[in-house]
């Protein structure tokens, strides 16, 4: 039954019980600055607390202040709840709540919704004195009518005016109020999330706020005739939610990392906002530079003579520390670089969601600069995989490279709670001496690893330098010198590789297509292969976390499918594009490096549309290859 | 040892350490560059302060000058050009333990490094740095440098640079939270040294002006600076750089100048009139910023672990 005839059904017979579902899409939109974001993170912060699966996408304009009542400020959010785990942001939403009928348009652009997508949406604008206001307000319901959305006008602003003088600023909170009556949230919850976003503030505030949302939820109870049920799963481990940045940011505490050097940018910034906030007490600090190339700068200084240091930051900020990231592969200097991916060149989309930055990360240094790079897949990767690359650069004296994006950054998803390890955190900076022959880049041959001094070793001294240097640390031009020492630097990266597996198969060993992505397209490409399994074909696939060395195996699972290909959130050419032959097509990145790695011939499919890729297109996609 | 008895060794400090001990290699300059000078009188200084090498750290960018730390017998950060200063904040950041150096050419300084350079005042870290400003790019072969003067002939200014100078002294004086800013010669040596030394004393970023000559690329302003002694005027205060009486003989001018005057110190540096030696400002008690970066050393993994876990609780379910 579809979420429409249910609810035609339940408005049909008044006083029934709540409608069980298995999952919601509810998305809040407005203009920036009218607190739908924080609505919809309470809603999702009480739902995972609930314990119902969730997972969250930020809607967010570019500009901060983009002008009111336009498609293009829409501002908000959306929260996929579900009875299990959730992985990714799903199709279209089955409920939106709207704070004018103008923002939605932004949304409807993304094709977020459907037919039968149930929008709640403020109706002060039928009332507003301007003629053109109430008639695009009119004109709006019309034509949300026609689309076979089942409309409701909520009088929000003018409910919130019996409890506050200035409604736009509480209207949030009314309208989570209204929420969790609507999918029976818990309101005791509800009053705790307000007292915990608002816990700087004082209590006439607070006060008002739970006020709001009493008022909200009595006025949904009132006045609408349906509510659901989302069964919460049965927890039996303890889980702790939040979004990607903060879970980088918890980390980076974690690993034990002493200093987060960083200049700010969309959508990195976040990650040390948090840091900055709660850092200290666990013996850190964030060092804002005045630009990036001094942020890395600092940031290897501190980690030459002390522990590994971090470096956050996007796309332009990559590019701007392209100097460095190729001294510190040159002089081995331990470090582990965070990229908040976001929409590219140049400034992009600096609020939206990209996997572009894997080639330039991957060959962004002149020269031979050898590196290991991640990508997380999850929230809960953000947390791991910062502590696994602290280590990565310690034992094999290099940077690592860790690449999410703007999806994980913002979303949020509840995970494990982490049961902290002591062998996490770096241990104190070595200073004993320095051991009696050995040199400051002792490497072995068979596997190109050495041990760094650090200032204050005695018996360690030299002078680190980006220059070809010898095993002394010696300024060397001599040619077989720089043969040599470029192919232990290289080495690690074969030594390192060693100690990956094969990824798993997601689905069958063999079939018709392997689908092989990486980053936060996870959940989205797992759904739809799981439901094109469903439907009979024969599709599986993997997810890579190891980009550089890329995971072992590849050329021999790649042979085992009568296709392949990546599926990607970056820019590749349409095989079938106007002009596009097999000789000029530009692939997506992972399908460069994955063509040339295996010489299979790997297809891709990938856009540039700034949104996080929703399981159906996935499936789509899936469909097309495989019929070709 | 030269017939000392084990026991009158005791007597000794436990590492007496002399020249010799921060000594390392040949230096490949050219013969009759400043840098020469500026090499012996910071191992000099070293000596007479006896800095334990392991602990002492020589940050440089690129350029002629910058070759510096190959050529000291402690640690050394030879970088990227215009980049010692954020590597040099981020050494010391974390490690009030060890003593930093920054050596920096005018290039590297005031042209591409000048954004690092100007924040680098602001953090105010305790860090001895010293400009090498020959007003001439020496390792690529003779170009223009910001610090050059008009009419400078170069191999990209063929007919003579047409920019006037920038003055990194005025600049330096400039910029907020500025709080050891002198300047010397390097073929004054006891002038030089003394200025090195009290720049080292200082706490904070203690900037030191040095005119270098560079014989190769600007032999003719060699001449002219080493040779005319009515340009060159001695700053004298009791609280500045001081030197002996015979030192001070050589000098031709000099003229009082209260250090802590930092008005007085920007009209010392804009006059057009005279190149002053000496310190021209001290700013006592202002903000280190790598006070701030060591103000929680030491925190336990026990205490980590306790902080991560109230994080946990806060974002438990
Ligand atoms: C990014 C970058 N650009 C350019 C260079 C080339 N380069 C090396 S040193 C230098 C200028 C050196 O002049 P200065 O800083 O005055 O030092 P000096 O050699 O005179 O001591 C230049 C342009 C470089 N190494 N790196
Ligand atoms: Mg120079």
């Amino acid at each position: 039954m579809s979420v429409t005839t249910e609810l035609k059904e339940k408005v049909t017979q008044k006083g029934n019980k709540a409608i069980r579902l298995s999952e919601h899409i509810v998305e809040i939109v407005s203009d920036s600055g009218e607190g739908a974001q924080k609505c919809g993170q309470s809603f999702a912060s009480i739902s995972a607390k609930m314990g119902n699966g969730v997972w969250t996408v930020e809607i967010i304009p570019a500009e901060i202040q983009p002008p009111a009542r336009t498609r293009e400020g829409a501002s908000g959010i959306r929260i996929r709840i579900g009875s299990e785990k959730v992985t990714n942001m799903g199709n279209e939403a089955n409920l939106v709540v709207a704070f004018n009928e103008q923002v939605p348009y932004g949304r409807i652009d993304q094709s977020a919704y459907t037919e039968g997508t149930i929008m709640l949406i403020e109706s002060k604008w039928a009332e507003e004195a301007s003629d053109s206001i109430r008639e695009s307000y009119a004109e709006a319901l019309k034509d949300f009518n026609e689309r076979g959305y089942e409309v409701i006008e909520v009088p929000m602003e003018k409910e919130c005016l019996k409890l506050v003088k200035n409604p736009r600023k509480g209207k949030n909170m009314w309208v989570l109020g209204m929420l969790c009556e609507i999918y029976s949230r818990d309101i005791g919850r509800a009053e705790a999330q307000i007292k915990q976003i608002f816990r700087k503030k004082s209590d006439t505030i607070i006060n008002s706020n739970i006020d709001l949302l009493h008022a909200g939820y009595k006025w949904a109870k009132e006045n609408l005739d349906f509510e659901y049920e989302i069964t919460p799963m049965e927890l039996d481990e303890q889980l702790v939610v939040m979004n990607g940045n903060e879970a980088v940011g918890m980390g980076v505490i974690a690993s034990g990392m002493e200093v987060c050097s960083m200049y700010p940018i969309t959508p990195a910034t976040s990650a040390s906002h948090y840091l900055a906030d709660v850092f200290e007490s666990a013996g850190g600090v964030v060092h804002q530079a005045e630009d990036e190339i001094a942020a890395v700068g600092f940031a290897i200084g501190s980690s030459y003579s002390g522990k590994t240091a971090v470096t956050i930051t996007s796309g332009p900020g990559i590019a701007l520390k392209t100097e460095f990231l190729g001294l510190a592969a040159m002089a081995e200097v331990p470090l582990v670089i965070v990229d908040v991916q976001r929409g590219g060149p140049s400034t992009g989309l600096p609020t939206k969601v990209e996997q572009s930055d894997l080639l330039a990360i991957l060959y962004g240094q002149t020269g031979d600069a050898p590196k290991i790079v991640m990508a997380m897949a999850t929230i809960e990767e953000c947390f791991h995989f910062v502590i696994l690359a602290r280590k990565i650069a310690d034992s094999f004296r290099t940077p690592v490279y860790l690449l999410t994006d703007a999806n994980l950054a913002t979303g949020q998803q509840p995970f494990a709670r982490p049961k902290i390890q002591r062998d996490w955190f770096a241990p104190p900076v070595d200073q004993s001496p320095w051991k009696e022959g050995v040199t400051p880049f002792n490497w072995d041959p068979e596997t190109g690893l050495s041990k760094r001094p650090i200032p204050g070793q005695s018996g360690g001294i030299y002078t680190l330098t980006g220059l070809a240097h010898d095993t002394k640390g010696k300024v060397s031009y001599n040619p077989d010198n720089n043969q040599k020492t470029s192919e232990l630097r290289s080495k690690k990266l074969a030594t390192f590789k060693r100690t990956l597996k094969p990824p798993t198969i997601n689905g069958e060993e063999s079939g018709d297509l392997l689908i092989v992505s990486w980053g936060s397209t996870l959940g989205s490409i797992e759904e739809a292969v799981g439901l094109a399994q469903k439907e009979g074909l024969k599709v599986s696939s993997i997810h890579l976390r190891f980009l550089s060395p890329l995971e072992p195996g590849l050329k021999e699972i790649f042979s085992r499918f009568k296709k392949v290909m990546t599926i990607e959130i970056n820019y590749s050419d349409k095989a079938d594009a106007d002009g596009i032959t097999e000789d000029n097509r530009r692939y997506a990145q992972l399908a460069w490096i994955l063509r040339a790695r295996t010489l299979v011939d790997v297809d891709c499919y990938s856009n540039v549309m700034g949104q996080p890729l929703s399981p159906k297109k996935v499936l789509r996609e899936i469909k097309q290859r495989i019929n070709k | 040892m030269f017939g000392l008895k084990p026991d009158a060794a005791l007597e000794l400090p436990e590492n007496y350490y002399v020249l010799d001990d921060y000594e390392k290699g040949i230096a490949r300059w050219c013969d009759g560059c400043g840098d020469h000078a500026v090499l012996a009188s910071v191992q000099k200084l070293c000596r007479e302060e006896q800095l334990d090498p392991v602990k002492t750290v020589f940050v440089s960018g690129i350029g002629c000058s910058s070759r510096f730390p190959h050529y000291m017998n402690t640690y050394g950060f030879h970088g990227l050009h215009g980049r010692a200063f954020p590597v040099a904040c981020g050494i010391k950041h974390r490690r009030p333990d060890l003593d930093v150096f920054v050596i920096t050419g005018d290039g590297d300084c005031c042209s591409i490094g000048a954004g690092a350079w100007i924040h680098a005042i602001r953090y105010n870290v305790n860090l001895t740095v010293m400009l090498f400003n020959n007003e001439i790019y020496g390792l690529t072969k003779k170009q223009q440098s910001p610090t050059s003067r008009i009419g400078t002939v170069s191999n990209t200014t063929p007919r003579g640079s047409i920019l006037p100078p920038l003055d990194p002294m005025q600049v330096t004086l400039g910029v907020a939270n500025a709080s050891f800013v002198a300047q010397t010669a390097d073929w004054n040596p006891a002038h030089m040294h003394a200025t090195i030394k009290a720049a080292h004393a200082h706490k904070g970023f203690s900037f030191v002006h040095i005119l270098q000559r560079c014989p190769i690329f600007q032999p003719e302003l060699v001449n002219e600076l080493t040779s005319n002694r009515d340009n060159i005027c001695y700053l004298k205060d009791d609280n500045g750089i001081t030197v002996s009486e015979d030192i001070e003989k050589t000098f031709k001018h000099s003229a009082p100048h209260d250090p802590s005057d930092i008005n007085g110190a920007r009209q010392l540096a804009a006059s057009e009139e005279k190149i002053y030696l000496g310190l021209f400002y001290q700013g006592k008690n202002k903000e280190n910023y790598d006070d701030y970066g060591a103000h929680n050393l030491g925190v336990t993994v026990e205490e980590k672990t306790a902080m991560l876990n109230a994080e946990f609780d806060k974002y438990g379910i």
